[in-house]
């Protein structure tokens, strides 16, 4: 994986300086709270409902033994003991106290990592996919350019201040593992018919108040041209982007109010003036970069293990466990394994101090020392020889690792929500919760198949309900919790069908307690109706969301009729 | 006389920035070195430039374009930051150097805090007009906040990886791009 040099190394220990004097000024009563904000914000420091929130930055989802260890220590030393990981592939502590946040920071520049820009309206941590490198289906890998794009956009001076923060995402697979369609940029690495490497960029896609997928503005951009190209898109946005009402200040309404076609026209009257700038990547950086992401040292293996096989046919849980949980490799006798953050009763995306460590000393053992965050909130290990599968899966269990419901109902994204996030509406951890213990049967949840659940506390959309297959929106009325259902929203990935779609309401609020009755109605009529082997997601595009209304709002009189 | 940065020292200024609240008649605008909107200059640039040294402020909503084809008869340019959090300015202090030209003092007004002056000075910022509120030397002391820097911009256009002695990986087994080359 990437590994400082110089450079990085000295930016981040100056960044750490920087934000201390500023901590220190900001405590002497010198900078005050608004003045302080930004500063502290673009360190990944929320003040939250009990407490600061330190969001800290994974780029592209990628860690190393070293620094999942670290960020243990971290939770055990300044927090309680353990963190959160997003659906933007970082972690949250959501107890640090805001005197200790200099030091914390230290300690992950000690590992090559920080929080700049993990929040703030500028450049956020460059999103990707989790299986980069190893999946079967890559077309390029994306850590290169995810790499070359984190080092673009860190400090940028000219980008610091945008009119609203701005998510970039890269996938470089024919499945679209990152949500691409979703983010500010979207970039898909890819390669034209003569194999020249290139990009496909997509601007204004995102979830929040106003869900939108990406416009295609570039089919493909020779791969030179990425950081010019988007610096072009940028400059665009900095100027004419909207900063008198912050709900319309994301770049996507940019790109609605003027039309793509406008918006192009822009940003390509711009891209002439910087094309082929000091700014063109070039084809020594890119081999650079790339040298830092070797193929590990795999052994040469046969994709079959007889054991393993045995195994299987003897093991029903293991089976099960390997069937949701094991992904293929592109090497023979290797495979990726999910370990799931969504045991039921702990809220999703969680892992204590002593489950980081677990999860490191595993990837020492059955890996190459390598850890992937996935943007659904698990962790994965990236190079699992076929034959330590089982031995895994007994510790895992044993480390409350290896629930085996990865992609399936109970694997529910969900926001830290009201309970923590001083923006949220409602809280997002109890209604998981409560929907994973209606959804008790593991035979049943296999059942149902491939469903994903998105919760959000608010509009802001950490909880991406609009790409929920079934989303859930905590709203405020009147003081009170409730929560609104869509129905067809999809990721960009293979669970949709590589369809991004955004989800529809399917009408009126309900509270919280209704909210499992709510879940089971959706998933009873899809089991009624459903087709030999249909997904949920395919039957509500069949369905249409009528039959599931009908379930779902039947008055007492229909309701009966219903039953009977 | 106020203080300013200007061209990293502190020095004392007389340069007086005029906010007319509407259309204010030139003969009205008080004396001695003023720097003006952009919409005053165009209005009125041949009487404003017969008073002698004239600078020119330009808000977020202005395009720089418009001040470029005067830019050889100003003494000085401005960008003016409404909030600190308005980062406008900094494309537009950007396009003036390095697209339009412009080599005379830069200077930021407006919101101008020491947290910022780093980045001001990186797109072409030569003078700061910091907050009176806020401490000047603080905010020189922040111009030297990073010795580095990985993306090209006015003060320095060529990026992190273009540098001949950015070091390589192990893997590749060669110390430098420049190493490489030679090898």
């Amino acid at each position: 994986m990437y590994r400082y040099d110089t450079i990085d190394r000295t930016l981040v220990n100056e960044r750490v300086e920087q934000y201390r004097d500023q901590l220190a000024r900001h405590l002497s009563g010198e900078l005050s709270e608004d003045e302080f904000r930004p500063l502290r914000l673009q360190n990944g420091l929320y003040i939250q409902r009990h407490a600061p929130m330190l969001r800290v930055a994974i780029p592209y989802g990628l860690l190393s033994a070293t620094q999942l260890r670290m960020l243990a220590h971290i939770a055990r030393k300044y927090d309680r003991g353990f963190g959160h990981f997003t659906t933007r592939q970082n972690i949250q502590y959501n107890w640090p106290k805001l005197e200790d946040s200099a030091d914390i920071l230290a300690d992950l520049a000690s590992v090559e990592m920080h929080a700049i820009q993990t929040s703030g309206n500028c450049v956020r941590n460059i999103t990707s996919d989790e299986f980069a490198g190893i999946a079967p289906d890559e077309i390029v890998d994306p850590r290169p350019l995810s790499e070359i794009l984190r080092q673009w956009s860190t400090f940028h001076p000219e980008f610091a201040f945008l009119p609203r923060k701005f998510k970039i995402a890269v996938n470089g697979a024919v499945e679209d593992r990152a949500a691409t369609a979703f983010h500010d940029i979207g970039l898909y690495v890819l390669r034209d018919i003569e194999g020249e490497l290139g990009v496909r960029v997509l601007v204004g896609g995102g979830m929040g108040r106003t869900p939108i997928i990406g416009h295609v503005i570039r089919d493909f951009l020779p791969w030179k041209h990425a950081l010019t190209y988007v610096e072009a898109i940028l400059r665009v946005y900095n100027r004419y982007g909207r900063r008198d009402n912050m709900y319309k200040a994301r770049i996507k309404i940019l790109v609605k109010a003027l039309g793509p076609e406008e918006f192009t026209r822009q940003v390509e009257e711009e891209w002439v003036e910087v094309k082929d700038g000091p700014g063109t990547l070039t084809r020594e950086e890119l081999d650079r970069v790339s040298a830092y992401f070797p193929p590990p040292d795999y052994e040469r293996l046969s994709d079959v293990d007889a054991d393993h096989e045995r195994l299987l046919v003897d093991n029903a849980a293991f089976s099960r466990w390997v069937g949701r949980s094991v992904r293929p490799h592109r090497v023979a006798g290797y495979r990726s394994v999910v370990l799931s953050l969504k045991k039921t009763g702990v809220p999703p995306g969680d892992a204590t101090a002593e489950q980081m460590e677990t999860v490191a000393d595993w990837s020492e053992r059955f890996g190459f020392g390598e850890i992937r965050v996935s943007h659904e909130q698990n962790l994965i290990l990236s190079d699992v020889r076929v034959r330590d599968l089982h031995t895994l899966w007994l510790e895992a269990k044993a480390a409350g690792l290896a629930t085996p419901n990865i992609g399936l109902i109970t694997d529910i994204i969900a926001c830290p929500g009201g309970d923590f996030c001083s923006l949220a509406n409602a809280k997002s951890i109890p209604i998981a919760e409560a929907i994973q213990r209606r959804f008790d049967d593991l035979d049943y949840i296999h059942d149902i198949g491939e469903l994903n659940i998105n919760i959000s506390g608010c509009m802001n959309s950490c909880g991406h309900h609009h790409a929920g297959h079934i989303g859930i929106l905590g709203v405020d009325k009147d003081g009170e919790e409730w929560y609104q259902v869509s129905l067809g929203g999809a990721d960009g990935s293979a669970a949709g069908h590589g369809r991004s779609a955004i989800g529809k309401v399917i009408g009126p609020s309900f509270k919280a307690d209704d909210m499992p009755d709510v879940i089971s109605k959706l998933v009873d009529t899809f089991v009624e109706l459903r087709d030999e082997g249909e997904r949920f997601i395919d039957a509500v595009d069949r369905l249409g969301s009528a039959p599931f209304k009908a379930r779902v709002y039947a008055t007492k009189h229909e309701k009966e009729a219903l039953d009977a | 006389m106020p203080e300013i940065i200007r061209k990293g020292a502190v020095v004392q200024d007389d340069w007086l920035v005029v906010r007319p609240a509407a259309e204010q008649p030139v003969n009205e605008l008080p004396p001695g070195r003023i720097i003006v909107p952009l919409a005053t200059w165009l209005a009125h640039a041949e009487a404003l430039l017969a008073r002698g040294s004239v600078g020119v402020w330009l808000a977020g909503t202005d395009d720089p374009a418009q001040i470029a084809p005067w830019l050889e008869r100003l003494s000085l340019v401005a960008v003016d930051f409404p909030k600190f959090t308005d980062g406008r300015g900094f494309s537009i202090a950007y396009l003036l150097r390095s697209r339009f030209g412009w080599r005379g003092e830069l200077r930021a007004i407006g919101d101008v805090l020491p947290d910022q002056v780093f980045y001001m000075q990186r797109v072409g910022f030569d003078a700061f007009a910091v907050r009176s509120d806020r401490s000047v030397a603080t905010a020189l002391r922040a111009l030297k906040t990073f010795s580095d820097a990985y993306q090209g911009s006015w003060d320095n256009a060529v990026p992190a990886f273009r540098r001949a002695d950015r070091p390589w990986p192990e893997s590749l087994g060669q110390g430098s791009l420049k190493a490489r080359q030679q090898a």
